[in-house]
């Protein structure tokens, strides 16, 4: 097991720079000057532009714009905004807010789907299933922003249950509307990805030789199909991770919540690139670590892999 | 360290002997048509009504497509602003937007770009995964390695916050680039799939057969391991082709995929946004219209998927 976990974070360290790098050459290869463009008409002395140009390292060759940039990631130095800010303060600020709402769609999606679908799985063909089934296809062709309006619409301004926009603190209970909204399309694939499994698990072998052993069909469902139909529904949520801060950008965008995603898609429309490049390369590694978890658990619940080559 | 992985497939029905005569053998059928894959896979799929439902639903998006003009009569770009999210009337059946322009022929005229960024996006992505997945998991070695962790790199990135970041930089923004930037970031995944199956089929007997009557191993690879290594690849194009149509949108809607001038769903989507208060149906029905189109994808993609896979057809 040590040996397996070795060797994928070894893997992970080219993937994280090659990942940071094709960030970096996207955001700053882009035309234009940002510091011609701070200040508008009223264009400075040439000698003010040069000196915030080494400021912010333009004036040096790309890679070692890159390496200065990498380097501080390491340090916990992140650099400054445009507009003077530090990006890490920035961060967190943001960040909190965004793993509040990820948690409460994570634990949604995972609870409720799981349930869902097991329930589907051992009664396929019946009422509960089709309807599960249905309603998760509708889940899935629906996209985000749209069940973030009608569930805006319906409970926030039709019901009043809801408030339509989250404050500026962004408490916990304020966020369960957004990570609903949030989990909705993962919440379909569980459920679909458990539901398959858990049909598949049923009629297997070993819960036939389980029930024939005399089990309780409590442990028969609950550790032998269970722990077996998990495999592909924790893979999908590694996968997951990486839908959800997409959807982050464009739930919190909805709701007007001030997290990762909310500030990305900002610094993006006013060019903030330090900004962009930050918070997209934090994603791209709690993305690749999340994965990485996720191989981990596999190869808990699959001893197969453990030993695999 | 002694390998415990079981054999992978370990379910092949080995029939009883009493079941195979050896005389049935000798008497098969030569004039009978032989039977692949694609053939089965056909026969599977027009007995479900599914298939037909969604066919018969992708064939009319794609003429609304083609040929908006049929459908809808009205200039889907004429504003009126004095109607602005006025409700339906004579000649206007589902009512104008904030700028005044006829919804439903938004809606109509908004299919094409959709459409357009779904197949394109999917064609690429298909080409440049099946090429370097089975280069890669065909001659393996060094160039499976670097391919491989390119790829790597590519997956880590999720697709749409990549191509938020790229569409922010890009000047021309139009259907074009918007399928371009999508795949760039969406190729790992049919690149890895078609790895896989490529080096499932790579053991078959059928490529050593090819190899003891001397066959190039390019041909080998072009000629019998691809064609038996697609049928993965077609499903999963099948549902990202909503997925794109989905990104699409996504992207629009944010304002920084199609531009405001576009005809597109996501756009018109992103628009109404504001009067979400006060004319909700402006909003639903572009809505209606993604949706539906991506529902038929997703359900031809499910019936694909039965149908290429012999394990799910017997559990039907």
């Amino acid at each position: 097991m040590a040996w397996y976990l070795g060797k994928r974070l070894l893997q992970l360290i080219p993937v994280f720079f090659g990942a940071t790098f094709l960030i970096y050459f996207m955001v700053f290869s882009l035309p234009g000057d940002p510091i011609a463009a701070l200040f508008g008409d009223r264009q400075p002395s040439p000698q003010v532009i040069e000196q915030l140009r080494q400021q912010y390292n333009l004036d040096k060759p790309f890679i070692i714009q890159y390496l200065l940039w990498i380097g501080g990631v390491f340090r916990g130095d992140l650099g400054l905004t445009y507009s003077g800010l530090p990006v890490s303060s920035q961060l967190a600020q943001a960040f909190p807010i965004t793993a509040r709402l990820a948690i409460l769609a994570l634990l949604f999606e995972s609870i409720a789907g799981i349930v869902v679908g097991v329930i589907a799985g051992l009664r396929k063909g019946k009422l509960f299933d089709a309807t599960a089934l249905v309603v998760s296809l509708l889940l899935i062709s629906v996209p985000t922003f749209v069940v973030g309006f009608l569930l805006q619409y319906v409970l926030g301004i039709n019901l009043g249950l809801f408030r339509v926009t989250v404050s500026g603190q962004a408490p916990w209970s304020e966020l369960v509307l957004p990570a609903i909204v949030l989990a909705s399309v993962s919440f379909a694939y569980i459920v679909r990805l458990t539901r398959a499994s858990v049909a598949e698990n049923v009629s297997a072998d070993f819960v036939r030789t389980a029930t024939a052993k005399g089990l309780p069909r409590r442990r028969v469902v609950g550790v032998h199909i269970f722990r077996n139909s998990l495999i592909p529904v924790v893979t999908y949520l590694g996968v997951d991770i990486g839908n959800l801060m997409v959807g982050a950008v464009v739930t919190e965008g909805i709701f007007n919540i001030h997290g990762v995603g909310g500030t990305v898609f900002q610094a993006v429309k006013l060019g903030e690139g330090p900004t962009v490049v930050s918070f997209v390369a934090v994603m791209v590694i709690i993305f690749m670590l999340a994965n990485l978890l996720v191989d981990l658990l596999y190869a808990v619940l699959d001893p197969r892999i453990r030993y695999a080559k | 360290m002694p390998s415990n992985a079981a054999p992978r497939s370990a379910t092949h029905y080995v029939a009883p002997i009493e079941e195979t005569p050896l005389q049935a053998v000798d008497q098969v059928n030569e004039d009978e048509k032989t039977r692949s894959t694609w053939s089965d896979a056909w026969d599977s799929m027009r007995t479900r009504p599914m298939f037909w439902v969604s066919s018969v639903l992708i064939l009319l998006i794609v003429l609304v497509a083609l040929f908006p003009g049929l459908f809808a009569h009205v200039d889907p770009r004429a504003a009126d602003l004095a109607k602005s999210n006025e409700g339906p009337e004579a000649g206007h059946i589902l009512g104008f937007n904030r700028q005044g322009n006829d919804v439903y022929a938004r809606t109509i005229w908004g299919t094409r770009n959709s459409l357009i960024v779904g197949v394109v996006a999917t064609v690429l992505v298909s080409i440049v995964g099946i090429v370097i997945g089975a280069l890669a998991g065909f001659f393996g070695g060094w160039l499976d390695t670097i391919v491989s962790r390119i790829g790597d790199i590519f997956f880590s990135i999720p697709t749409v916050l990549g191509a938020i970041v790229i569409m922010s930089v890009i000047p021309a923004r139009n259907a074009l680039t918007v399928s371009l930037v999508l795949a760039v970031f969406a190729w790992p995944q049919i690149a890895r799939i078609m790895r896989g199956a490529v080096l499932s089929a790579k053991q078959s007997d059928y490529v050593t057969a090819s190899a003891a009557l001397g066959v190039s191993r390019f041909t080998t690879l072009v000629r019998h391991v691809v064609p038996n290594s697609l049928a993965p690849v077609i499903v999963v194009a099948t549902v990202s082709l909503g997925t794109f149509i989905v990104a699409e949108a996504t992207l629009s809607f944010l304002g920084i995929g199609l531009p405001q001038s576009a005809l597109s769903w996501g756009v018109d989507i992103g628009n109404a946004q504001a009067s979400i208060r006060t004319a909700p149906s402006t909003i639903f029905w572009p809505s209606a219209a993604l949706s539906i189109t991506v529902l038929a994808f997703l359900l031809l993609g499910d019936v694909v998927r039965d149908a290429l896979d012999p394990k799910a057809r017997a559990r039907r």
